[in-house]
């Protein structure tokens, strides 16, 4: 189709651009994700008048139920996990365009009820819709859905756009990974498949690019003559709650790592892209994943460390340790903290190591990334009784306060010439009024107009996975120690090791 | 606002003194918790009649997150001749351990008519420096105003306000001139201007949209000049030449010239309808499509009938803002830049001619 906002001279200055009539399609309609993200993020987007003007919404599940159980269940989970108090006028409006289709994804008839009501509604407006099927459902789901989508004639139209969103995750190895990448793309192309990282809808995220490319300031530094080392942590106080059948499975370096911080280093370390056009951005990151070396199997261990919590400690209350969570197998050697060390070897980066950490039941929650300077190279202020002067950090934090943290030295005020380090803070809730939309209202609505950028390509999950496999699969074929940790804590202390002389990690 | 709030007042008092307590208090508050943090996005100066400050207090406590940073609330008062000052820094509750609290901070000023051509140089030291001011003055005060152009880099206003919508249209493009003005008339058709855009996108009907031959807005009796700024969007987007309007049986009705034909409006007043704003749009081309747009429960009906004859109807979904959310998005606004809001404007002035 043709880009409309180039064409339509209405559009100029709007803030919410038109969005081609769309039905959306979601597999999986009464799971957990649909029910506490996806249809409170439609409603808040109907509340906001940002839905297309023309709107269906088809839920696909297994229960056998009604079109009103199916709005019932809607308008509950709506009610209860949506960000703005519900408006019953607009709810009331919603609801009436939602239908179910009940069934299993492998029958046929549910395709063929979808084919007479997608038609239904082209018929009705008297135009062809957009059709946005999204697969909130297990990953094992995706070829078999798509496979008989693509049976069915519901891939593609001529006279309007399909897209297919698919849910992390995505494989659970680099061969699983493909195979789900064949699977997919032998039905649909590769700009048809919008494949979710939540992560990538949050703002905080998306103010790393503009953090890097609208200010002049930090180009110049931003390479391995001024960069000594660079920290990433994404730590959780939570322990798993009620996700120990997927959890356990996964570990925290399927569950984070290969998805969410991979994505983080990415646009840390990616370099300006000529456009933000979706493949401009992802050509870029891809480009970053592609210089990191994965790890040789069986030296593991130089380069990462995996624990798991204990009991312990956590805001002075005692919790249980991972082995003792309901749900997990007594033998359980699933890593709940994984911290790498890893290097980009390209121009800009060589040599600077970078250093990832995640965890469950760790001392806080926090979100950041600390870029660490190199030092001066000659301290004339070095004086009796002072800290003295430390490398500068520059801390971005996701969460839970998303801002911007300069360390600095400062002279002490006295006679002497005493330094100590001193923060220069910027917090993003201090310098905006508008509230950041859910990342899945975001996301939607990317999707719906077709725009990638924020989705994740076929080539990064591949080459996200060729960082994150030689890992696993040295975890699993050889004796690579699995550390305990006390919950409440920083950490196994054995990821010390990780860490070269004269370098620390930032206390969690 | 609850929470932690500190107070200081002060009869007969100078700008310098106000300034020093700002700074006092902001360094109290950070002394009972770091995690009191003063936002820092937006000045409000405000200037109101002494009589009306209550309102115009609660009319801002309305509108929730949009809330500017630092706000200086000018009442003038007949007669006075001293600056009497209130100063309150009010926090959204006690912040979290790890997290921080939004501090907001409040200048109240009791000034007399003959402050006001000065006001600017009053209020300069008051403003945040290095953020962005905005300047309201919705009981006129227009001397007020000016003067404080020098300070600020955009101005609210509200034309629906103003008894004369020519009268309205005039002042809101003589301040254009100066800052960039923000008019909730023209945010009251967002919505509609949104609508229509969308109703054209689709490829099928984008053509139409150099067949446009008639527009038709209804409009809350006292909101003339938000359907004014509406067909003025439409004159300056689809390059249309706008002639006079003139009153009609109530209504305002005129002619544009399009690039393929004449495309006539016209302006009628919905007594039905009592919030400002508009009631409905309809939009007729020369191949015989019309699409209008009417307010009902949970958004705006619209009806499409083609130039067959084909017809449907559908409604576009959202919620209304109300009037707290219109002044809300003002203030949002004075952060952001709308392109097409001079132009309209412009043909407007064109129409009123």
């Amino acid at each position: 189709m043709a880009t409309v906002e180039q064409e339509n001279p209405l559009v100029e200055g709007l803030e919410r651009l038109p969005v081609h009539p769309t039905t959306l399609v979601i597999f999986g309609a009464t799971g957990d994700l649909a029910k506490r993200k996806l249809l409170p993020a439609i409603y808040n987007l109907a509340h906001e008048g940002a839905l297309p003007e023309r709107f269906n919404l088809v839920g696909v599940s297994r229960a056998d139920q009604a079109h009103e159980d199916y709005r019932r269940l809607a308008r509950e989970s709506i009610s209860e996990h949506s960000r703005t108090e519900p408006k019953e006028e607009v709810l009331a409006e919603l609801l009436e365009r939602i239908c179910y289709v009940p069934g299993s994804f492998d029958d046929d008839a549910v395709y063929e009820q979808l084919e007479r009501d997608l038609a239904r509604f082209d018929e009705e407006a008297g135009i062809a819709y957009n059709r946005v099927f999204y697969l909130s459902t297990a990953p094992s789901f995706f070829p078999l859905i798509v496979g008989k989508l693509g049976e069915h004639g519901l891939d593609r139209r001529d006279d309007a756009d399909v897209r297919v969103v698919v849910e992390k995750p995505f494989g659970t190895n680099l061969e699983e990974a493909r195979q789900l990448n064949r699977a997919v793309l032998e039905v649909l192309d590769e700009q048809q498949v919008f494949r979710i990282d939540h992560y990538l809808g949050k703002e905080t995220v998306q103010n790393m690019l503009a953090f890097r490319f609208a200010n002049g300031m930090f180009e110049p530094i931003w390479n391995r003559n001024y960069i000594d080392y660079v920290q990433i942590t994404a730590a959780e106080d939570i322990g798993i709650g009620t996700r120990a059948g997927y959890y356990d499975s996964s570990g925290a370096l399927r569950d984070l790592v290969q998805n969410h911080m991979l994505q983080l280093l990415t646009l840390l370390c990616m370099e300006p892209p000529t456009t933000f056009s979706a493949d401009d951005v992802r050509d870029e990151k891809v480009k970053v994943l592609h210089a990191i070396h994965p790890p040789d199997p069986e030296h593991v261990a130089a380069i990462a460390v995996r624990g798991q919590y204990g009991p312990g400690l956590e805001g002075g209350e005692e919790v249980p340790g991972y082995l003792d969570e309901e749900g997990v197998p007594e033998d359980s050697t699933t890593e709940t903290y994984v911290a790498l060390r890893l290097e980009v070897d390209n121009w800009r980066w060589a040599g600077v190591p970078l250093f990832l950490r995640t965890g469950k039941r760790l001392a806080r929650k926090v979100t950041e990334i600390a870029v660490t300077l190199k030092p001066v190279p000659h301290l004339a202020f070095q004086a009796e009784g002072s800290v003295g002067v430390q490398p500068n950090q520059l801390i971005l934090t996701m969460q839970p306060n998303e801002g911007v943290t300069l360390t600095l030295g400062a002279k002490i005020p006295g006679t002497r010439m005493r330094i100590r380090p001193v923060n220069m803070e910027f917090l993003y809730g201090t310098a905006f009024l508008s509230q950041s939309p859910e990342a899945y209202e975001r996301l939607i609505m990317d999707a719906m107009r077709g725009d990638a950028t924020l989705f994740t390509r076929d080539d990064e999950v591949e080459a996200q996975w060729r960082i994150c496999d030689p890992i696993l699969r040295g975890w699993d074929e050889g004796d690579a120690p699995l550390y305990a940790y006390p919950a409440g804590s920083d950490g196994p202390d054995e990821v010390e090791e990780l860490m070269p002389e004269g370098r620390y990690w930032r206390a969690i | 606002m609850g929470g932690h709030g500190e107070v200081w007042s002060e009869r007969d008092t100078t700008p310098g003194a106000i300034e020093a307590a700002l700074r006092k208090l902001l360094r109290e508050a950070h002394e009972h918790d770091q995690g009191h943090v003063p936002a820092r996005v937006l000045n409000l100066v405000a200037v109101v009649d002494r009589d009306w400050r209550g309102e115009v207090l609660n009319r801002l406590e309305r509108v929730g997150r949009y809330q500017a940073s630092r706000l200086v609330l000018c009442a003038v008062e007949e007669n006075r001749e001293t600056i009497d000052a209130e100063v309150a820094m009010t926090t959204e509750g006690e912040p979290k351990p790890g997290e921080f609290a939004l501090m907001h901070e409040r200048v109240l000023l009791e000034v007399g008519p003959r402050h006001l051509p000065g006001l600017g140089t009053l209020v300069d030291p008051l403003v945040v420096p290095d953020i962005a001011t905005l300047a309201w003055a919705p009981h006129g005060h227009p001397e007020a105003l000016d003067s404080l152009l020098r300070l600020s880099q955009v101005v609210l206003i509200d034309s629906v306000n103003e008894p004369d919508p020519a009268g309205a249209v005039r002042r809101a493009a003589q301040l254009a001139k100066h800052a960039y003005v923000v008019d909730l008339a023209w945010l009251r058709s967002t919505p509609w201007r949104e609508r229509v855009a969308a109703s054209f996108d689709p490829p099928q009907w984008l053509p139409e949209l150099s067949r446009i031959s008639s527009v038709r807005v209804r409009h809350q009796p006292d909101s003339a000049v938000a359907g004014l700024l509406f067909c003025g969007w439409l004159c300056s987007r689809l390059g249309w030449e706008p002639g006079s309007l003139s009153p009609a049986n109530g209504m305002l009705r005129g002619r544009a010239k399009g690039r393929r034909q004449e495309v006539e409006l016209c302006l009628e007043p919905d007594p039905e309808l009592d919030v400002p704003g508009l009631a409905g749009v309809a939009v007729g081309t020369a191949s015989g499509m019309t699409i209008s747009l009417d307010r009902a429960p949970g958004g705006l009906s619209a009806q499409r009938c083609d130039s067959d004859g084909c017809q449907s109807a559908w409604t576009v979904l959202g919620a209304s803002r109300g009037e707290g959310g219109i002044m809300g998005e003002g203030i949002r606004q004075a952060l952001l830049r709308d392109p097409t809001y001079r132009p309209a404007l412009g043909a407007v002035e064109a129409m009123l001619d």
